[in-house]
C-alpha cells in the first residue's frame, strides 16, 4: 500500500484470525442457546441434554462464512468502491427507468386477470388477497409514513395508531349508524388526521430520539385505550361482523340481489376480493398522486426544507409549527384510509392488529425503500410483505427439515438478516437519491450523501 | 417607500442576559432606510446575540426593537403600540412592529426582516433553484390556496410558481449562479454558497437584510465581489442592510454607518472614518486600556 495503489492481495493470515475469532464468539454465544437443551424426562422432570453436533455445525458455518467474507466478498467490495466513479448511464438503463413506472402500474392493474388466467378461479383468491391486497395495504401505509419520515424528517414510531383510529372509526360508525363504506372512508381519514394533529401539538418542540419515544408512546396509548375501553371497543375480543363494502349498493353475496346474480355470473368469493383489490389499488395510487403533487407545492418543499434545516426555515418566514402539523395530519389521513379499508376487508378487528410490530414493519419499509422515494418504498413493501407471504408457501422445506419445520417462524430472523445486508449494501435505502421538485433547464437527481435525514 | 435616511429599525435599551452573563447591555442604535449599517466588535462582543434578538430567535431580556416600513412612517405611534401590548400596528400604508414581540417566522413574514447565518444554513439536499423557491413560501402558499387549490391543480398556482421561478432566475443571474440552478446547493463552492444564502434571504422580499459575517471564509477577490453585490442590493433594490463583519475591507468600504460593540456595550457609533480613528475602538481591538493605545500603536508601528 506504499504507493497508494489498490492492494489486490488478500491477507490470508488476518482472514484466518478473524474467522477463528468469529467462530469463538459464535461458540460463546450459542453454547447456552443451542448447546444445552432441557427436555422433560420420563418422570416429568427436566433433564439437561447437550446438542454438540448442532452447536459445532453452526459454529463451523459462522467461521466458514466469516472466512469466505474476508477472502472473497471483502476484496470484491473494495474493488467495487474503488470503481465507483459514476458509471455512464447506459441507454438501456435510461429506457428502463423511463418505462418502469408505467409498466408497474399496468402490471398491478392487470394483476387479478393474470392470476385468474394462471391459477384459475379457485386458486386466485389466495394470490389476489394474500399477496395483492396485503402488499398494497402496506405500500399505502409506507407511502403515508413516507410523508412524515421521508419528506418532513420526523421520526414517527407510532404510525400504527392512526391506522387503528381509521379502522375503529369505520367499524364503530358503520356498526352504530349503518353508514356506507364510501361515506366512512373520508370520515375515517379526517378523524385520523385530527388525531395526527392532536399528537403533533405536544411533540412540536421535540426532535430526534425524544420525538421517536413520544410517538412510540402515543402508539401504545391508543392500543391500550382500545384494549381497556371494553364498552366501546370490546377490548381484546375485538369487533366482528363489520359491514363489508358493496359494489355501489350491490352486496357481494350469494343472494338473488348479490353481485353475481345481478350481473348474471356464477357466485364466487373471488369477485369481492378483486373488487377490494381495485379499491386498495385506487387508494394507494391516490396516496402516491397526492404526495407527488404535494412535493411540487410550497407545503411539500417546506417539509423537505424542514428536514434539511429547521432554523433556516424559520429564518425564511415559514411557520414550522403548521408545517409539521400538516405533515402529521397528511400522514395520519392516509393511515386512516388504509385502516378503514383494512377493517372493511377483514370484517373483524382487534387490538392485536395494531401492535408496535406493525409500526416497526411500516417504518422499516420506508427506511429500506429509501426515505422520500416512492418507488423504493413500494419495492420494499413488496419484498417485505410479499416475502412473508411467500414463506407460507415454502412447503417443500418441510421435506428437508422435517414436518415440524415452519418457515414463517424464521420470518423475523430473515428480516433482520436482510436488513443488515441492505444496510451494508445500501445504507440509505434502496433508492436514496432525490428528484428535485422543480428545475430550470435539466432535471438532475441529487446524490444521497447531500440529503439530510432530518433531526426528528 | 420612505425616503432614504429615515429610521427603519430603532433598537432601544436592548439587554440580553443568559443566566448571570450579560451578553448585550443596554444597547441603542438606529438603522436607517437605504443605508448599510455595520455591527462590529471583537469576538464574543455580542454581535450575533443582537442579530438573534432582532430576528426573533431570542427574546430579549429588556428593551424595545421598533421597525417601521411602508409609507407614511408611523413612528409617532410607537408609544401607543408599546402600551397596547400588541405586536404591530398598521396605519394607511405604514406598518410598525415591535420585533421582540414577534415569533421568529413572523419577523420575516410580516416585519420583513431577512437574515443569513454565520455558518451557512442552506438546504444542501435541495437544488439551488428549490432553495430560492422555499424562500418564497408564503406567497406561493397563498397562491396554492393553502395547498387545497394546488392539489386540485388550479392554474393560479402554476402562474405564481412561474413568477417565483422567474424571480429566482433574476437573482441567480445577479449572483452568477444561473448555470448551476439545477445542482444541489450542497455541491456549490463555499463562496457561491454565501452568495446563494444572500439571494435566498432576498427572495423573501425584505426591507431589512441582516447578514452575519457574509465575508467570512472568502478570498479577497470574492470579498470584492460581495461588496459589489451588497452595494447593488442597497442601491438597486433600496434595501437596508445590517451586517456583522470582521473583514474591515468590507466594513470600511461599503458601510454608511458603523456600530462598535465590546463586551455587549456600545463603544462607538458613527461614520466609518470616525469609528476607525476612535481611541476606544482601537483599544478594544488591540486589547489594551484606552490610555495605552498611543504606546502600543507606536510599538507595532501602526
Amino acid at each position: 500500500m506504499q504507493d497508494g495503489a489498490p492492494d489486490k492481495r488478500v491477507d490470508v493470515a488476518r482472514a484466518l484470525r478473524d474467522a477463528g475469532f468469529t467462530a469463538l464468539l459464535a461458540f460463546g454465544l450459542f453454547l447456552p442457546l443451542i448447546g444445552f437443551q432441557t427436555v422433560t424426562g420420563i418422570r416429568n422432570d427436566l433433564v439437561l441434554t447437550t446438542r454438540w453436533p448442532l452447536l459445532f455445525a453452526i459454529v463451523a458455518i459462522v467461521g466458514a462464512g466469516r472466512l469466505a467474507y474476508a477472502l472473497v466478498f471483502e476484496p470484491w467490495l473494495k474493488q467495487r468502491t474503488l470503481r465507483r466513479v459514476q458509471p455512464p448511464p447506459s441507454a438501456w438503463r435510461a429506457l428502463a427507468s423511463k418505462w418502469f413506472v408505467p409498466f408497474a402500474i399496468g402490471f398491478v392493474i392487470a394483476y387479478p386477470a393474470i392470476v385468474v388466467a394462471t391459477a384459475g378461479f379457485g386458486g386466485a383468491v389466495k394470490w389476489v388477497d394474500n399477496f395483492g391486497i396485503q402488499i398494497l395495504i402496506y405500500v399505502m401505509l409506507g407511502w403515508g409514513l413516507n410523508i412524515v419520515v421521508g419528506l418532513a424528517g420526523l421520526l414517527d414510531l407510532g404510525y400504527v395508531a392512526f391506522y387503528a383510529v381509521g379502522a375503529y372509526s369505520y367499524t364503530l360508525l358503520a356498526k352504530t349508524f349503518g353508514l356506507a363504506f364510501w361515506i366512512l372512508l373520508p370520515l375515517a381519514g379526517i378523524l385520523s388526521s385530527f388525531w395526527g394533529i392532536l399528537l403533533g401539538f405536544p411533540v412540536l418542540r421535540l426532535r430526534g430520539d425524544y420525538l421517536a419515544i413520544v410517538t412510540l408512546a402515543f402508539g401504545e396509548i391508543i392500543r391500550i385505550i382500545i384494549i381497556n375501553w371494553v364498552d366501546l371497543t370490546n377490548g381484546y375480543a375485538g369487533i366482528s361482523g363489520i359491514p363489508r363494502p358493496t359494489f355501489f349498493g350491490i352486496p357481494f353475496n350469494a343472494n338473488e340481489d348479490g353481485f353475481a346474480a345481478v350481473f348474471g355470473l356464477e357466485f364466487t368469493p373471488l369477485y369481492r376480493t378483486i373488487f377490494l383489490y381495485y379499491v386498495i389499488l385506487a387508494l394507494a395510487l391516490l396516496t402516491a398522486f397526492v404526495t407527488m403533487r404535494l412535493r411540487r407545492l410550497p407545503v411539500g418543499r417546506a417539509w423537505e426544507a424542514l428536514r434539511e434545516d429547521e432554523i433556516a426555515c424559520r429564518s425564511l418566514g415559514i411557520n414550522t409549527t403548521n408545517t409539521k402539523l400538516t405533515a402529521f395530519a397528511m400522514g395520519a389521513m392516509f393511515a386512516g384510509f388504509a385502516g378503514s379499508f383494512f377493517a372493511a376487508r377483514q370484517g373483524f378487528i382487534s387490538p392485536e392488529s395494531f401492535t408496535f410490530l406493525e409500526s416497526a414493519t411500516i417504518l422499516s419499509i420506508v427506511v429500506l425503500g429509501g426515505m422520500g422515494s416512492q418507488i423504493g418504498v413500494a419495492i420494499a413493501a413488496i419484498a417485505m410483505i410479499g416475502g412473508t407471504e411467500i414463506m407460507r408457501e415454502l412447503d417443500f422445506l418441510k421435506k428437508i427439515f422435517g414436518p415440524t419445520f415452519d418457515p414463517t417462524q424464521y420470518r423475523m430472523l430473515l428480516f433482520g438478516f436482510a436488513m443488515v445486508l441492505i444496510m451494508i449494501w445500501r445504507p440509505r435505502g434502496l433508492i436514496s437519491t432525490r428528484d428535485p421538485s422543480v428545475f430550470l433547464k435539466k432535471r438532475k437527481t441529487i446524490a444521497a450523501d447531500l440529503i439530510k435525514e432530518g433531526h426528528g | 417607500m420612505a425616503p432614504s435616511g429615515d429610521t427603519l429599525l430603532r433598537v432601544e435599551h436592548l439587554t440580553m442576559r443568559f443566566g448571570g452573563l450579560v451578553a448585550v447591555d443596554n444597547l441603542s442604535f438606529d438603522v436607517r432606510q437605504g443605508h448599510i449599517t455595520a455591527l462590529i466588535g471583537p469576538n464574543g462582543a455580542g454581535k450575533t446575540t443582537v442579530f438573534n434578538c432582532i430576528t426573533g430567535f431570542y427574546k430579549p431580556s429588556e428593551g424595545r426593537l421598533g421597525l417601521c416600513h411602508g409609507d407614511p412612517a408611523i413612528w409617532n405611534e410607537l408609544e401607543a403600540l408599546t402600551d397596547s401590548g400588541k405586536r404591530s400596528i398598521t396605519h394607511g400604508g405604514g406598518a410598525l412592529y415591535q420585533l421582540e414581540r414577534l415569533p421568529d417566522f413572523l419577523v420575516t413574514q410580516q416585519a420583513r426582516v431577512a437574515r443569513t447565518f454565520q455558518n451557512i444554513r442552506l438546504f444542501p439536499g435541495m437544488t439551488v433553484l428549490e432553495n430560492l423557491l422555499v424562500a418564497q413560501h408564503n406567497r406561493l402558499m397563498l397562491a396554492s390556496g393553502y395547498t387545497l387549490l394546488g392539489v386540485l391543480g388550479f392554474p393560479s398556482y402554476a402562474t405564481a410558481e412561474r413568477a417565483a421561478v422567474e424571480k429566482a432566475r433574476v437573482w441567480l443571474d445577479g449572483i452568477g449562479l444561473l448555470s448551476r440552478a439545477d445542482d444541489p446547493a450542497g455541491d456549490l463552492p463555499y463562496g457561491a454558497q454565501r452568495r446563494l444564502e444572500i439571494a435566498r434571504a432576498m427572495c423573501t422580499e425584505p426591507v431589512l437584510l441582516c447578514l452575519d459575517e457574509p465575508a467570512a471564509g472568502l478570498n479577497p477577490r470574492e470579498s470584492a465581489e460581495l461588496n459589489v453585490l451588497l452595494l447593488a442590493i442597497r442601491d438597486e433594490h433600496a434595501i437596508s442592510i445590517l451586517l456583522i463583519e470582521h473583514d474591515m475591507s468590507v466594513v470600511m468600504e461599503i458601510s454608511d454607518h458603523v456600530v462598535v460593540l465590546d463586551y455587549g456595550v456600545k463603544i462607538a457609533d458613527g461614520a466609518p472614518e470616525a469609528v476607525r480613528n476612535d481611541v476606544k475602538v482601537i483599544a478594544a481591538y488591540l486589547g489594551v486600556a484606552d490610555e495605552d493605545v498611543a504606546k502600543v500603536e507606536a510599538e507595532v508601528s501602526l
